[in-house]
């Protein structure tokens, strides 16, 4: 699974870093989406779907 | 006139009632989905009430809020968009603005505040019980805290508080009659947010206010009045929504039987409890509470056209109850799984203060249930007092006792 984050669409809500702490965190100056691994752990399978899926402005697109 | 042959509902379809959603949602989610409507103010617009419908509208840039500025589109509130404020605008200027803020808002800084907003909520609670039963809940924790927590966040002084209470709460009239006293309320508050700015250019502060004037003087990044609009935004809906909602959801956890009981068991699933609360609890009076969406151009939404120029309202309370993604929407279930509601919104408006809010409100609840496991309301359900004609629903008193 590869990750790709847009960061002119995310609005720093901070929904992928609750999902998905090892994967996702915010820029400190703005909130904005820092993608801490493009490629996660097989454990997080689940959770970055999720947070893909909860992010409000579809910022976060999985390649399979 | 109507545009479709169709006859048009009047909006909203009924007076909120406490917390009871009105059946036409319903029927309306069943049958058209889309549906055209006549606004109080500006004439016809859609109407959202799907889920899935709803998402649309406010994830998609070709319906505009920038559009309805300046201008008597059809909506709900009698006074219009003022413009400069960061629901009135479209992305990129949106973003630019909204970014200033997101700072204060982010996961990190939010749990940060975890153990003063704790102190805060044992505070309140501590003098609840002090004074004696019955209480009223809204009055001594509702109101107060999340007040608290704003003030400390922006710079506010507390001491204020009754004024810019009263300020918001005429603000957020619905009534046409109030159009005067809405605009007023706006001046005031505008005024005394310009005055907090007006001290921190004599004497700098490492608040949130602080940090919008850094961001307006030394960087510019934002105008005067963008700057005045964001930080009457921040107030606004920094304390109004939350106070309202802690008020809602204690009254729904005790007049209906068993919840309470739940979370006092199980203190564990406060968190998904609230989660549960926020999509069952409609805590607008009506949809376009934050304002109609203007099709910039025809776009297919819910097997209809919306035109270019046509006016969209969203109704969240309605889209939480979607049996197409809830099951028994119309119950409350803290074990529900895939909670996908819609309450902060969605799309780059998707509410600024969510972690905030959240904290708080699982602070408050897990707090109550910790400390006061007996509480009960102090009146019969029916007696408890409502807020009428305001944009959000809430309690005017909540009498408890334990």
């Amino acid at each position: 699974m590869e990750i790709k984050v847009n960061e002119e669409l995310c609005c720093g809500s901070g929904l992928c870093v609750v999902n998905a702490d090892q994967v996702f965190d915010q820029r400190e100056e703005d909130g904005i989406v820092i993608l801490l691994t493009s490629d996660p752990a097989p454990e997080l399978q689940d959770a970055v779907p999720t947070a893909a899926a909860v992010c409000p402005t579809s910022a976060i697109k999985l390649v399979e | 006139m109507t545009t479709t042959g169709h006859e048009v509902d009047n909006y909203p379809f009924g007076a909120a009632t406490k917390l009871e959603l009105n059946p036409r949602y319903a029927e309306v989610r069943r049958g058209e989905g889309l549906l055209r409507v006549r606004m109080p103010f500006g004439g016809e617009a859609w109407l959202a009430t799907r889920h899935e419908d709803i998402k649309f509208v406010l994830a998609d840039p070709r319906f505009s809020r920038a559009a309805t500025v300046g201008k008597d589109v059809p909506r709900t509130l009698p006074v219009g968009s003022p413009g400069s404020t960061l629901l009135d605008m479209d992305p990129p200027e949106h973003s630019r603005l909204r970014r200033i803020a997101t700072k204060a808002f982010t996961t990190r800084r939010v749990e940060q505040l975890r153990p003063g907003i704790q102190a805060n909520v044992d505070e309140l609670l501590d003098r609840m019980v002090e004074s004696g039963q019955p209480a009223d809940l809204a009055a001594s924790l509702a109101w107060p805290l999340p007040i608290t927590v704003i003030c400390n966040l922006l710079g506010v002084p507390y001491t204020d508080r009754g004024s810019f209470r009263t300020w918001t709460d005429t603000a957020l009239g619905l009534a046409a009659d109030q159009y005067d006293e809405i605009l007023s309320a706006r001046q005031h508050l505008s005024e005394y947010i310009a005055g907090l700015i007006a001290q921190r250019r004599v004497q700098p502060t490492d608040d949130l206010l602080g940090a919008l004037v850094v961001a307006r003087d030394n960087e510019d990044r934002l105008s005067e009045a963008e700057m005045v609009q964001l930080g009457m935004t921040l107030l606004i809906a920094g304390h109004e929504t939350t106070a309202s909602q802690i008020g809602n959801f204690v009254y729904t956890l005790l007049s209906q039987p068993g919840y309470w009981a739940q979370l006092v068991a199980d203190p564990q699933i406060v968190p998904a409890a609230v989660e549960e609360l926020l999509r069952w609890v409609p805590l607008g009076a009506s949809g376009g509470a934050g304002g109609v969406r203007i099709a910039t151009e025809d776009v297919e939404l819910g097997g209809q056209t919306v035109r270019a120029g046509e006016a969209v309202a969203v109704v969240v309370a309605s889209g939480n109850r979607d049996d197409k993604v809830f099951d028994h929407p119309d119950e409350i279930d803290f074990f529900r799984e895939h909670n996908t509601h819609v309450a902060f919104g969605h799309g780059a408006h998707h509410c600024l203060g969510a972690p905030l809010a959240r904290m708080e409100l699982q602070l408050v609840i897990a707090t109550l249930v910790r400390r006061i496991p007996t509480l009960r309301l102090a009146v019969a359900a029916e007696e408890v007092p409502w807020r009428a004609q305001r944009v959000t629903r809430g309690v005017l008193a909540l009498p408890v006792s334990w």
